[in-house]
């Protein structure tokens, strides 16, 4: 279970963001492997190694990368998504301070595989330090001449703004606009940034393309399960003994990363809860962690992989208010472009915090659910979908905590 | 917000009133080589207004007119994405913003406690700046290190693993 560190493999040297230790250990040589490739030979090899993408959503990679139009004659961008955001997630920032070198060298392979010239690295503004330490990679990467002779790399800073973490809000926002999603189709392989095929990936799912083109895509795949190759990086925090980033396989179960790596439940000791991919994930009950964390079998749980930041809750913890909290947060975070959205995550965020406060009342909790229903599948982007993960789930598998405090529901 | 009574004036936090706005010529060539790195060069509008807040202290509707005049935009564009982001002000802030995260892991980790600590310490709400105008105090949505719970950013840094104590040690050093 404990599978070689492919990811954080390096993240126990002090220097490993340098140029000089990323090429002691093996650096920078997926790359003239990859030039020796015809770029079709990249996509199919990626494809094979069943590499799905890291961020979120969970889509195979190398198909992602075969939607850039054959024959195109333009510019194609390849745009990386640093823009790390997802409540309980917290991976992206370990490999840009730690192994920036990675994600440069995984974006050198998947530019000649989509053959762009040119790549931008979306990075969240809040975080600086690992913006100055990319940038200083990038440096690095120009002076060595790994950058600059044929693909040219961006470091772009966000402003704050979660939304900006869905493809199309981030295009949006590169290009120097609000980050309002856009409408698909057109799919950012066929209209992205700048009105060219644009690829975006995160930095995670970057960082292990290196190591598909050195060791293959068989051994890679062999590493996760039927449908998902490789390892990934979990988030763990909340109610855990060490809370922490692990590198494990995607075929790992929920148990074995609570209790093997990250060290077991604190508080009283028993597990209530868990949010097993991030907070727009669903949340699970402590009888329902024996679940593989790859993107199927979490999916097949009704629940998501999400970003694998995975949040644990023992029995100590209010649901209800754990809700509130969650739900403050997708009304903050609602670009405010689709009326089901604005709306409902703001009415919802109020109901919470009145059921919390003690002033709920009965048709509160069929109200939050028949709003979040009525949203889902709605609006542009997938963001209204996420907060109603959390609403129906919280309130479906906790529901008596929830009218334990409606003065109404409560018996006398 | 209730803060709005409290910021403190442009002369106190020492901030370029509205005649001064205006880049020298080196940020003027900055502008124009983050302009050039995009095939589109509005594209640099959001590390253009970082670079107008670092120097003005905040963005106000003068900042807002004099960048859209290097970009050759219109000011409610502008100002249309100052809004968007959080992490452009519009209003002066303190010389040192302090943001808390009160998202799920630091709210199970005791963020609610630490940010009732720092308002009692600064003698301020959440959306404030103290008098002197030392420190802005913000609770936020989720920074991403959950592993440190509770946990703030002090102006660029953060700051992990928080209690009163820590929170004591961290305000003595911003001056």
């Amino acid at each position: 279970m404990t599978a070689e560190k492919l990811l954080m493999r390096n993240f126990d040297r002090a220097d490993s963001h340098t140029l000089e230790a990323y090429r002691a250990t093996g650096g920078y040589t997926a790359w003239p492997k990859a030039q020796a490739l015809d770029p079709a030979a990249i996509v199919e090899e990626v494809k094979q190694s069943n590499l799905r993408g890291l961020g979120g959503a969970g889509f195979p990679t190398g198909t992602k990368w075969s939607f850039i139009p054959k024959n195109h004659t333009g510019p194609v961008y390849l745009v990386i998504n640093a823009d790390e955001g997802e409540p309980g997630t917290f991976k992206d920032r370990y490999l840009l301070e730690r192994d920036p070198h990675a994600l440069l060298e995984g974006m050198l392979v998947a530019a000649r595989a989509i053959r762009s010239a040119r790549g931008f690295v979306y990075v969240r503004g809040e975080y600086v330090e690992p913006w100055r330490r990319f940038a200083a990679a990038v440096r690095e990467a120009y002076d060595a001449g790994y950058l600059g002779r044929g693909f040219d790399v961006v470091v772009h800073r966000g402003a704050g703004a979660y939304i900006c973490g869905e493809e199309t809000g981030l295009i949006a926002s590169l290009e120097g606009k609000k980050g309002w999603p856009k409408l698909k189709p057109p799919f950012p392989a066929i209209k992205g940034a700048f009105g060219a095929p644009t690829i975006v990936n995160n930095v995670e799912t970057i960082c292990h393309v290196p190591h598909i083109i050195n060791r293959g895509a068989a051994w890679f795949a062999a590493l996760g399960t039927k449908t998902q190759g490789g390892t990934r990086m979990y988030s763990v925090s909340g109610r855990v003994k060490r809370p922490g980033v692990y590198e494990a396989s995607v075929a790992i179960t929920l148990r074995q990363l609570i209790y093997d790596l990250a060290g077991g439940v604190t508080g009283n000791g028993r597990l209530k809860a868990v949010v097993p991919g991030g907070s727009s994930a669903a949340i699970l009950r402590a009888d329902e962690i024996d679940v593989t964390l790859d993107v199927d079998g979490l999916r097949n749980a009704g629940t998501m992989a999400g970003s694998a930041g995975v949040i644990v809750m023992d029995e100590t913890v209010s649901i209800p208010e754990a809700l509130m909290v969650v739900a403050r947060f997708y009304a903050h975070e609602s670009c405010g472009q689709c009326t089901p959205c604005r709306e409902s995550t703001g009415w919802i965020y109020k109901m919470c915090q009145r059921i919390v406060e003690g002033r709920g009342t009965k048709d509160d909790l069929d109200k939050i659910l028949d709003v979040a229903r009525r949203g889902a599948g709605t609006t542009i982007c997938a963001f209204y979908d996420g907060a109603v993960g959390p609403y129906i789930s919280y309130i479906e598998k906790f529901r008596s905590e929830f009218e334990a405090l409606i003065p109404t529901l409560i018996p006398t | 917000m209730s803060g709005q009574a409290r910021v403190p004036s442009a002369a106190h936090a020492g901030l370029a009133s509205p005649a001064q706005v205006t880049f020298s010529p080196a940020q003027l060539a900055e502008v124009r080589r983050l302009q050039g790195l995009y095939p589109d060069p509005r594209a640099a509008l959001l590390p253009v207004l970082h670079m107008a807040q670092d120097t003005f202290g905040y963005v106000s509707l003068e900042v807002e007119e004099y960048v859209a005049g290097l970009f050759a935009l219109s000011p409610a564009h502008v100002h249309e994405v100052v809004t968007f982001y959080t992490l452009y002000f519009q209003t002066p802030k303190g010389r040192h913003v302090v943001a808390v995260c009160h998202n799920l892991s630091c709210h199970l980790a005791g963020a609610r406690a630490i940010i009732e600590h720092l308002e009692a310490r600064l003698g301020v709400a959440v959306g404030e700046t103290t008098d002197d105008g030392r420190v802005t105090l913000q609770s936020v949505e989720c920074l991403c290190a959950c592993e440190h719970a509770p946990m703030m950013q002090v102006d660029d840094r953060y700051e992990f693993d928080l209690t009163p104590e820590k929170v004591d040690r961290i305000l003595e050093r911003l001056r």
